[in-house]
């Protein structure tokens, strides 16, 4: 039996309130996620339970119970009142995915503030518009990764501290660091918890568009709502589950689904926190006896690729449930899941924007190999015409997949960028800018992006960051960036240059860019491929034209290029 | 062409300066990938910078997080395409 039994009862009977009620939440009364991710757990008598089993490298292990979670998370949330944090300010998290992470983010919602968490192979670039934009005013991090955040220091007058997680002390610090160590800290009994209402601000979280910097979305506390019943019933978690998220929470399925909903079900969960290999990744579902598994589709593809021999080596008979996100799950990878762990992966599709599963295979339903399922029980969904907006009902015809804008972790702001927030909406439909069809049984297929930003191993590029990022390099005169197909991360950067006088285009040249680029945004934004040009397509407004490069990469038919610059 | 102890010395320095953002004791032992310290994306530009430094082409079926996993491995795949 599944927790969510019917799917079709599901939709008849389905009302957000009683979710709410799940959590013994009503409308108008307290939601503190923190609150809710240690104290609520512990009171429900799961103080020693097992709350996170987190391995690093050298094979370190911690463990702690919900007892610890509250303790520290505590401890946590004291520290930072104590240097003047409070309700609304944005604290950062820019950590690898140490247990400081995981508890950090509880403390800090706690008290009030906003968490922020980033990616912690952001480079210096990445990580200034994001903390520019937010204003943040402290920062969470490890030794390994303050360098970044001294380098940019100078231009982020609201940035007032930098606390370091793992330092030794034999150094001293460097300015506005604060060196904390949480396993040394005296453990917090008790703090007050700030009175979180359905709309307060809890996580921002920064996602890339195709034009303009990257967004912060804003969400609030009731999220907690959706992304409890959708742990519940899509990912079907319970009491007994041993529970892995492979995300990282810089991004947001690793704080929705990696953090929130598995803390506030009084689920154990277990964080990997090393490298990618098929092998260590068997052993470590091995060693914990893992049941619940939720990864991407990048992850389950560099698995398929490391063989069958290696999944024959190793006891994953645990595995009870399945799921995948981040990008389309290709039928192939459904069918091989299914092949060697007995059971396919389940697809769901969400966004940062959505912050909770928002279409999905349910367990329990037949799973069609390459779809994306059918929505999630009290959201109205459908596929828009994209010239009129209104909804599509003839099967298999592809249109823009859209939300009515009314389930409770739905973002509530563009973080000071209401304008590009408010562009989302058409005829009261929220926009999530990706192309589907639906078949006859209520199936979405996925068909892609409505634009140009590039997914890849389910991270979202900006093709517009990369390419001003590729400006200043002092070889670069134009860029133009787009998606490449690739088989494993399903998408990955290439870049389209023009080069200014005096710099010879050769391949030592383009390393140095991509290394630029790797440096000042990310791994995941840089350039895999670099094609030098003469000239780049454009317009003869003098627009770079990135479709006709993107056909060029994908095969496809240019299309109509009658504004195309001629000679 | 180069002895290994020198292949092995010309990455290790490179693996240090470009990937290593602070005090990292690294080794010719030490696990680069599997400890992630370079992710999938950035073992694309090493693997880059061991083509254009030594001339030569590794076939991306090759290129495994394995062979990349420390500087002794993946010395002993460059002289495979030497």
């Amino acid at each position: 039996m599944t927790n969510i039994g019917s799917y079709e009862d599901r939709l008849k009977n389905f009302s957000w309130s009683n979710a709410g009620k799940e959590l013994d939440y009503c409308e108008g009364d307290q939601i503190n996620i923190g609150w809710y991710c240690s104290d609520r757990v512990c009171q429900l008598g799961k103080s020693e339970k097992t709350a996170l089993i987190w391995e690093g490298r050298g094979d370190e292990v911690r463990r702690y119970s919900y007892n610890d979670i509250r303790l520290l998370s505590n401890t946590f949330g004291a520290f930072l009142r104590g240097l003047g944090v409070t309700d609304g300010d944005r604290v950062c998290l820019f950590m690898d995915k140490i247990p400081e992470l995981y508890i950090g983010l509880v403390g800090i919602l706690k008290i009030g503030a906003i968490a922020q968490p980033l990616f912690s192979a952001f480079g210096d670039e990445s990580l200034f518009i994001r903390l520019e934009n937010a204003g943040t005013r402290a920062i969470i991090t490890q030794r390994k990764h303050a360098s970044k955040i001294q380098k940019i220091l100078d231009q982020l007058p609201n940035l007032e501290f930098i606390i370091v997680v793992d330092d030794d002390g034999k150094k001293p610090p460097k300015p506005k660091e604060i060196l904390f160590r949480l396993d040394q800290a005296e453990p917090v009994e008790q703090i007050d918890i700030f009175p979180a209402k359905a709309e307060t601000a809890s996580i921002l979280h920064y996602t890339s568009g195709t034009t303009g910097q990257p967004k912060g979305v804003k969400h609030v506390h009731s999220s907690l709502i959706s992304q409890y019943i959708t742990a519940k019933w899509v990912l079907d978690l319970r009491d007994d589950d041993i529970y892995w998220c492979t995300a990282d929470p810089g991004w947001v399925t690793g704080t929705s689904y990696g953090i929130i909903a598995p803390f506030a079900m009084g689920i154990t969960q277990c964080v990997m926190d090393i490298g990618f290999s098929a092998e260590a990744w068997y052993r470590f579902i091995e060693k914990h006896r893992i049941t619940m598994w939720y990864s991407a589709p990048t992850a389950i593809r560099s698995l398929m690729k490391a063989g069958d021999e290696v999944v024959r080596q190793f006891d994953l008979s645990s595995l009870r449930h399945l799921a995948s996100v981040g990008e389309p799950l290709n039928a192939e990878a459904v069918v091989w899941s299914d092949r060697m762990f007995g059971k396919p992966f389940y697809d769901t599709y969400w966004q940062t924007e959505t912050g909770s599963i928002m279409i999905s295979n349910f367990p329990g339903m037949k799973v069609k190999p390459g779809s994306m399922g059918r929505p999630f029980p009290g959201l109205t969904a459908a596929i828009l015409d994209p010239d009129t907006f209104e909804p599509i009902h003839e099967v298999n015809k592809p249109g823009l997949i859209a939300f009515r804008h009314d389930w409770p972790a739905r973002m509530r702001t563009y973080w000071n960028n209401e304008e590009t927030f408010q562009k989302k909406f058409r005829n009261g439909w929220y926009l999530t800018g990706d192309r589907s069809t639906i078949d006859k049984d209520g199936y979405y297929w996925f068909i892609g992006r409505d634009d140009d930003v590039i997914n890849t191993g389910g991270h979202l590029v900006s093709p517009f960051e990369v390419e001003s990022a590729l400006l200043e390099h002092p070889a670069v005169a134009e860029s133009a960036v787009v998606a490449k197909p690739d088989q494993v991360n399903m998408e990955v950067v290439k870049a389209f240059v023009t080069l200014n006088p005096g710099f010879k285009a050769d391949d030592e040249l383009e390393l140095d860019i991509m290394n630029f680029i790797r440096k000042k945004l990310s791994p995941l934004a840089m350039p895999q491929e670099i094609e030098y040009m003469d000239r780049l397509p454009k317009t003869r407004s003098g627009k770079i034209m990135r479709r006709v490069l993107h056909a060029q990469e994908w095969g496809e038919e240019i299309g109509d290029i009658s504004t195309l610059e001629n000679d | 062409m180069p002895e290994i102890n020198e292949l092995k010395e010309v990455i290790l320095k490179y693996v240090i300066n470009e990937y290593a953002e602070e005090d990292y004791n690294l080794t010719y032992d030490s696990p680069l990938i599997s400890s992630g310290l370079i992710d999938s994306f950035s073992m694309v530009s090493l693997k880059r910078f061991l083509e254009v430094k030594y001339k030569i082409s590794i076939p991306d079926d090759k290129a495994t997080p394995e062979a990349f996993d420390n500087v002794t491995t993946i010395a002993n795949l460059v002289l495979n395409y030497l």
